[in-house]
């Protein structure tokens, strides 16, 4: 993947803040009643926006709607743990309060990355090959066209990806196991099961590649 | 959209690609941008933009950080 060109220019010092985000800095920073109050207010807007990202997620979801409130709470309090703990880290370029929110994001895909296995709705026992026609789109009267590029991709899976990508694999394209509850389950994060998936996808797709089933395309670059 | 190139697609990487990690760590910068011109955000952070197209759970929080940004607007 590639490297960091990304973050240049993104740079900002606090002198460019908003009057907004400095208050907000400035009152978290402090101490006594002042802090006590922007932190009672943070926690408010934090509820708020995990509260509206819980809802916005809640028909793909297989969770009541106690336990979504229960995630938005417990999202929100660990959110302003974050926003406390990293305060100094933020440099600024953004408004203070979308760096904030993204905490509240990122806590509730945490959050329901550890709800999934309460209750998975999906078999996790064996491989599922079938599911894949469907999964991709593939119209079932054209199987005859089909069959074989799935049968050689099956075959690579099995014969290029080590044991831990065939597992990744497995798990969230056959089973349809969300990243974040997969990275829950192995004990790592979202970038190394991303990771180990990119390196999946282009092993597979080099080896379809070779035998003529998909083409160096425009899509051929990688 | 049929089989083949929706797994086409799923196959494809893109070497801009940023990875998670770098993606969400500025995913506060890039959503207020997305947020006021898209094609600016696509422009200056190409490779955010091809993680965030390839990587499910990025794309949900980015989805789910642009509502908040776009709702922050009526506070
Ligand atoms: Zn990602």
């Amino acid at each position: 993947m590639a490297g960091d060109r990304d973050i240049g220019g993104a740079q900002a010092t606090h002198a460019s803040l908003d009057a907004e985000s400095a208050e907000w800095l400035r009152t978290l920073g402090g101490t006594g009643a002042e802090r006590e109050a922007a932190l009672e207010r943070l926690h408010a807007i934090l509820l708020r926006v995990a509260g509206n990202e819980v809802r916005r997620r809640a028909p793909r979801l297989r969770l009541s709607g106690p336990e979504l409130d229960d995630v938005a709470h417990q999202a929100a309090a660990d959110a302003l743990l974050a926003v406390t703990a990293k305060l100094d880290q933020f440099r600024g370029e953004s408004r203070f309060t979308t760096w904030a929110y993204k905490f509240a994001v990122l806590e509730v895909s945490a959050k329901l990355g550890r709800h999934f296995w309460r209750d998975p709705g999906v078999p996790l026992e064996g491989e599922d090959w079938e599911r894949l026609p469907d999964r991709f789109g593939f119209d079932p009267a054209e199987r005859s066209e089909w069959r074989d590029l799935l049968a050689a991709l099956r075959r690579a899976v099995d014969e290029e990806l080590t044991e831990r990508q065939r597992r990744i694999f497995d798990a969230i394209v056959l089973k349809g196991v969300p990243g974040d509850a997969l990275a829950v389950e192995l004990g790592t994060n979202r970038n190394a099961i991303y990771k180990a998936m990119f390196d999946a996808r282009r092993k597979l797709r080099a080896a379809l590649v070779a035998q003529g089933f998909l083409d160096i395309g425009i899509r051929g670059r990688s | 959209m049929n089989g083949w190139d929706e797994l086409d697609r799923f196959l494809s990487t893109d070497p801009r690609d940023v990875g998670c990690e770098k993606a969400m760590d500025l995913l506060h910068v890039y959503v207020e941008l997305a947020a006021r011109d898209p094609e600016a955000a696509r422009r200056r952070h190409p490779g955010i933009t091809a993680h965030l197209r390839a990587c499910g759970p990025c794309q949900e929080d980015f989805e789910g950080l642009l509502a908040a940004v776009s709702d922050a607007i009526d506070y």
